[in-house]
């Protein structure tokens, strides 16, 4: 009887393994499917290497992606630079600096952050940070790629910050004390100790708000102005992968080349992001192994 | 036991008749142009008011998704600030559906800039090599030197393609910024010194805070406003549109008892308290003919 209940559940909890894979596969399979047939029409190489997107032109539709490609690293690594010192720095403050009270009520503050609509922040992009970059830098307007870096680091530092103090606290009281006892400050316990300690879990931590940053689209779309010519800098106006999907896949025509050309953008987003994961998860297993 | 089985069925019986009675409610779907959504819903709320018991639901999202909507079948009505495209007619035909146009205003579209810009007017050819970025400083108008800021629509919006096909005759510059929406430009344009834009004449009608520029249809010919009545109505304006809906085949029922009410006097009036143009008698009849009047 208990060894039938035991396979039961076995087999329930296999079978939601597999459902995660295979919904996995589809939408790749989907992706890859609905993508090729742009091919047809479009060189790999313009796709690729191409710096002119405009598939509705007056003259000649053009299908290059390097201009959206630098947009969406742009937005998102400007993100991680402000997000990462901020968000470590936090979580640090919280585990091992800040008395119980001020935890207690600035960590559940720090999680509503992240329920925080993103529709929400984007509109604040435009009638808060934008007017306040262009006054800063003199510009004419402030929907730009330092806006859409300033919000999506603001929606990733809820994560970063949680998963980071998580790790952080993981950390055995017994490395700290060890760390002490041999005449180490705090300070020096905890950048030299405990942040190395706690790396891997960092990482993962940097990773997710990544994933949060690099896949945003309304905040991106409603803030940065979306000009769809290659970016000139941070003050320059960009166009990020998602924001292009959303605004042009409603108004396209089904099974037309652009229709596809727009599915072969997400199936390239898709693979950045698969490559980010992996890269974060090799790094975390080298990370574990060396900790042995 | 039997007293539970009896509330059950009350219950069920109850529930079944309020679902019913829900769906059996003609809901008549509005969806499309942003340049046309304010209307359209002040339309449609005088509409109801009068006629209870009746249903209109009004999005937004641009002519494109509204036009998308109707070869798709998802949608009764489609605003449309611009014409449907031959290829889109012929997909529509090929899903059976049968797009017929009905116009219910007119359009000055308005190009607007900064207050404090010193240019007041444009020619059209003027407009054009703006937007497709061969005019990139004021100086060259005879204005200060600052470099210009483009703000315009994205590629689903029927403002955009309209210029585009009735201006620029060209590609817009890759550097104009793609607003959300009318709304959007407006608010852009108010605050950036160096910018332009252009927006439907309904959202600048009572908008102080921004220069509604003159133009000329070609250079030497007279300057006109889109504010004024008369110049969009007689066409002197060079940059006027009809705003239309679609929908599919002679309208029927419900449909067609809102499409008189907004080509009524009372919805025309509507029309004009809005910012927009009633319709001269050329689309009076225009409209006709696709009522089968």
């Amino acid at each position: 009887m208990t060894n039938l209940k035991e396979r039961i559940i076995h087999g329930i909890f296999l079978i939601n393994g597999l459902l995660v894979v295979i919904v996995l596969l589809g939408i790749f399979g989907l992706l890859v499917f609905t993508a090729i047939p742009a091919f047809k029409e479009i060189r790999i190489g313009e796709f690729l290497f191409s710096t002119n997107w405009n598939p509705t032109s007056y003259v000649k539709p053009a299908y290059g992606i390097v201009p959206m490609l630098v947009s969406t690293f742009m937005v998102t690594l400007g993100a991680l630079f402000i997000a990462i010192p901020l968000g470590i720095g936090t979580a640090a403050y919280l585990s091992d600096v800040a008395n119980q009270r001020v935890r207690e009520i600035a960590k559940p503050i720090i999680e509503i952050l992240a329920g925080i609509p993103s529709v929400v922040i984007g509109f604040l992009g435009i009638v808060l940070v934008g007017p306040f970059i262009s006054k800063i830098f003199g510009l004419h307007n402030g929907l730009n790629a330092l806006n859409g870096a300033i919000l999506l680091a603001v929606m990733a530092l809820p994560t970063i910050i949680s998963l980071s103090e998580d790790a952080l606290k993981s950390v055995p009281n017994a490395y700290q004390h060890a760390s002490l006892a041999l005449g180490a400050t705090h300070w020096q316990t905890l950048v030299r100790v405990k942040i190395p300690a706690a790396l891997s879990g960092i990482i993962a931590a940097v990773m997710l708000g990544m994933g949060r940053a690099i896949g945003e689209t309304m905040t991106v779309l409603m803030a940065t102005g979306c000009a769809p010519a290659m970016p000139r800098g941070f003050l320059d106006s960009v166009r990020t992968m998602t924001s292009t999907i959303a605004i042009e896949l409603g108004e396209v025509p089904y099974n037309t080349t652009h229709y596809y050309a727009l599915f072969g953008v997400g199936l390239t987003l898709f693979i950045i992001t698969f490559f980010v994961n992996m890269v974060s998860d090799i790094i975390l297993h080298k990370h574990e192994r060396l900790m042995k | 036991m039997k007293k539970y089985i009896r509330n059950l069925a009350l219950l069920v019986s109850v529930l079944s008749f309020a679902v019913t009675n829900v769906f059996a409610q003609e809901m008549i779907q509005v969806k499309g142009s942003d340049t046309l959504i304010n209307l359209v819903q002040r339309l449609s709320e005088s509409y109801m008011e009068e006629n209870p018991g009746k249903f209109i639901a009004v999005t937004g999202g641009g002519s494109g998704t509204g036009i998308a909507a109707l070869i798709n079948g998802k949608c009764d009505i489609a605003n449309a600030s611009r014409l449907m495209k031959d290829k889109e007619i012929a997909q529509a035909q090929d899903g059976g559906i049968n797009p017929k146009r009905i116009v219910v205003a007119i359009d000055g579209l308005c190009v607007i800039t900064n207050l404090k810009n010193r240019i007041s007017k444009l020619t059209v050819d003027e407009v054009g090599k703006i937007f497709r970025g061969e005019i990139t400083n004021w100086k060259e108008l005879g204005g200060d030197d600052v470099s210009i800021t483009l703000y315009g629509r994205q590629s689903n919006s029927g403002t955009y393609e309209f210029l585009k096909d009735m201006v620029l005759k060209g590609d817009y510059s890759s550097r104009m910024r793609r607003m959300n929406g009318n709304a959007q430009i407006v608010e852009a344009v108010k605050q950036d010194i160096s910018g332009i834009g252009y927006v439907g004449v309904g959202y600048v009608k009572e908008e102080k805070g921004l220069t509604v520029l003159n133009i000329a249809s070609q250079a030497g010919s007279e300057y006109s406003s889109p504010l004024n009545l008369n110049d969009v109505k007689t066409g002197k304006y060079p940059i006027t549109r009809p705003l239309n809906q679609y929908i599919n085949g002679t309208p029927k029922g419900d449909a067609r008892d809102f499409i008189l009410f907004e080509l009524s006097e009372q919805g025309q009036k509507i029309v004009e308290e809005e910012g927009f143009f009633s319709l001269p008698d050329e689309y009076r009849e225009f409209n006709n003919k696709a009522l089968g009047i």
